[in-house]
């Protein structure tokens, strides 16, 4: 079986940025990742990114992903596409599959001495009377449609959240050539960035707080919506039920860690509301419970691309710190520099709830 | 519908097109996109039907996570057509419930 310094499981902002890292120091490192196509979900980020500049502030995602990737290349990093990884044995041991989507399977085991789990994020859903109905997706669903595949999921759309995913896609969905015929907010105010909502407002969007979905029309596919004001306990105000002529529901509400690969390695799960849900204890150097595995990006707390990339460098400096690739005092120091532009990035209203989250996640380790 | 036009994006390349078939009807698709895209580009949103109240599902997370999408593919089921490219000549049909029976041993079907 090969053995590799270095496996990162995922390659989106996270680790792209850890296998990077990890290469530049001089580890042998193999990047693998489910899909035909490197860059997660960057690659349907067609917005310009905030922040500063070393947090690539006015590049669009999908440019992100693209330099990345040939930042990794040049770095000496191996990457395999298409190959999932589905189980971790005793001594990191990764058993994985190739080939899925070329429907040409093979599978196969590596060894890594040391693992980067990297693997992202799932959207929440949420469930009403014909929320199964083809029609009703997730607002990334879309998102990659019009984006990657430019291929409009409806022509008239309801959207459920207001957070920035609901008001991007958005915003995005009618850059498509779609009407976004009515966002609906179950909170009394707006969830994302004013920039973002003045954006959608101005274009025509009404944007109804304190208001869901309560059902969802058609035999085959969404043919219609019933939406509904609710009250502060999110109890529906009967006569305020109002039916929209609508085609598509996307599903803005959230995301939580895709971290199944820690749960099999028998990583410590702790549970953070304000991460997403149940993410794998890490240390600051993101190293896990279980002793080589390391989590960067959403998979360890649900945040922003900006902040994934940061923890992919933090990650790739940790594991090759632990592998000996750089002294002690050099790994600190560079791990200083990481952990500033983390702290300037967990700032203001959004960021500084997740600060605190990943502090007391860090001091829950320290208890154990 | 396609999104030929962008104004980020800008207009769409030209590509190369394959024929597929879709419970016997022939689609044409852009070579590199997607089952699922391909389907949705021709109008089609139902992809399989449950097996217990035979309700209809679509594409739901396109990322390969839900498996919502799943349909039978040149004769293999459960293949998640939101991640997978389409291929000239390639068969599709709606999967109802888990799909035909799964390999027998020694590989007929």
């Amino acid at each position: 079986m090969k053995t590799y310094d270095v496996v990162v499981i995922g390659a989106g902002p996270a680790g792209l940025a850890a296998s990077i890292e990890a290469a530049r120091r001089g580890c042998g490192v193999l990047l693998v990742d489910s899909n035909l196509k490197p860059g997660g979900q960057l690659i349907k980020q067609i917005h310009k990114f905030f922040g500063s500049r070393e947090h690539r502030a006015g590049t669009r995602g999908i440019d992100i992903a693209r330099d990345l990737y040939r930042e990794a290349l040049d770095a000496g990093v191996t990457v395999w596409l298409d190959t999932s990884v589905y189980g971790i044995f005793a001594g990191n041991v990764l058993a994985y599959a190739r080939g899925l989507l070329e429907m040409k399977p093979s599978g196969g085991a590596v060894k890594a001495d040391r693992v980067v789990l990297a693997t992202g994020a799932s959207e929440n859903a949420v469930n009403f009377p014909g929320w199964t109905l083809p029609g009703v997706m997730g607002a990334g669903a879309a998102q990659t449609m019009i984006n990657v595949e430019r291929v409009l999921p409806g022509k008239r759309v309801l959207m459920i959240g207001s957070g920035n995913v609901g008001l991007i896609v958005s915003y995005q969905l009618m850059q498509a050539g779609a009407d976004v015929v009515a966002l609906v907010e179950g909170l009394p105010r707006v969830g994302g960035y004013g920039v973002h909502s003045a954006k959608i407002s101005r274009a025509g969007v009404p944007i109804l707080t304190a208001h869901t979905v309560s059902r969802a029309f058609g035999d085959t596919a969404v043919e219609g919506a019933e939406i509904v004001r609710v009250d502060p306990s999110w109890k529906p105000v009967a006569g305020t039920e109002q039916r929209l002529d609508i085609d598509t529901i996307c599903i803005a509400t959230g995301l939580r860690p895709y971290a199944k690969l820690a749960m099999l390695a028998g990583c410590r799960m702790v549970h953070s509301p304000i991460l997403g849900g149940w993410v794998p204890f890490h240390d600051r150097s993101l190293q896990t419970s279980v002793p080589g595995i390391f989590v960067a990006g959403d998979a360890g707390g649900v945040e922003e691309a900006s902040t994934a990339m940061e923890e992919g460098r933090l990650a790739g400096v940790s594991a090759a710190a632990s592998l000996g690739k750089v002294s002690a005092a050099e790994a600190r120091a560079q791990r200083e520099e990481v952990e500033a532009r983390l702290a300037s990035l967990r700032m203001g209203p959004f960021g500084k709830p997740r600060h605190d989250a990943k502090e007391a996640l860090h001091k829950a380790g320290e208890c154990a | 519908m396609r999104v030929t036009h962008h104004p980020i994006l800008g207009e769409q390349s030209p590509a190369r097109t394959v024929e597929i078939t879709v419970d016997g009807r022939k689609v044409t698709a852009r070579e590199g996109e997607t089952i699922a895209a391909a389907l949705l580009a021709a109008g089609i949103r139902v992809n399989r039907i449950t097996r217990k109240q035979g309700t209809p599902r679509g594409l739901f997370c396109a990322i390969g996570q839900c498996t919502d999408c799943v349909m039978v593919v040149n004769g293999v089921p459960n293949v998640r057509t939101c991640v997978t490219p389409v291929a000239d000549g390639m068969t599709v049909e709606t999967q109802k419930g888990g799909g035909p029976a799964p390999l027998k041993s020694g590989g007929s079907r």
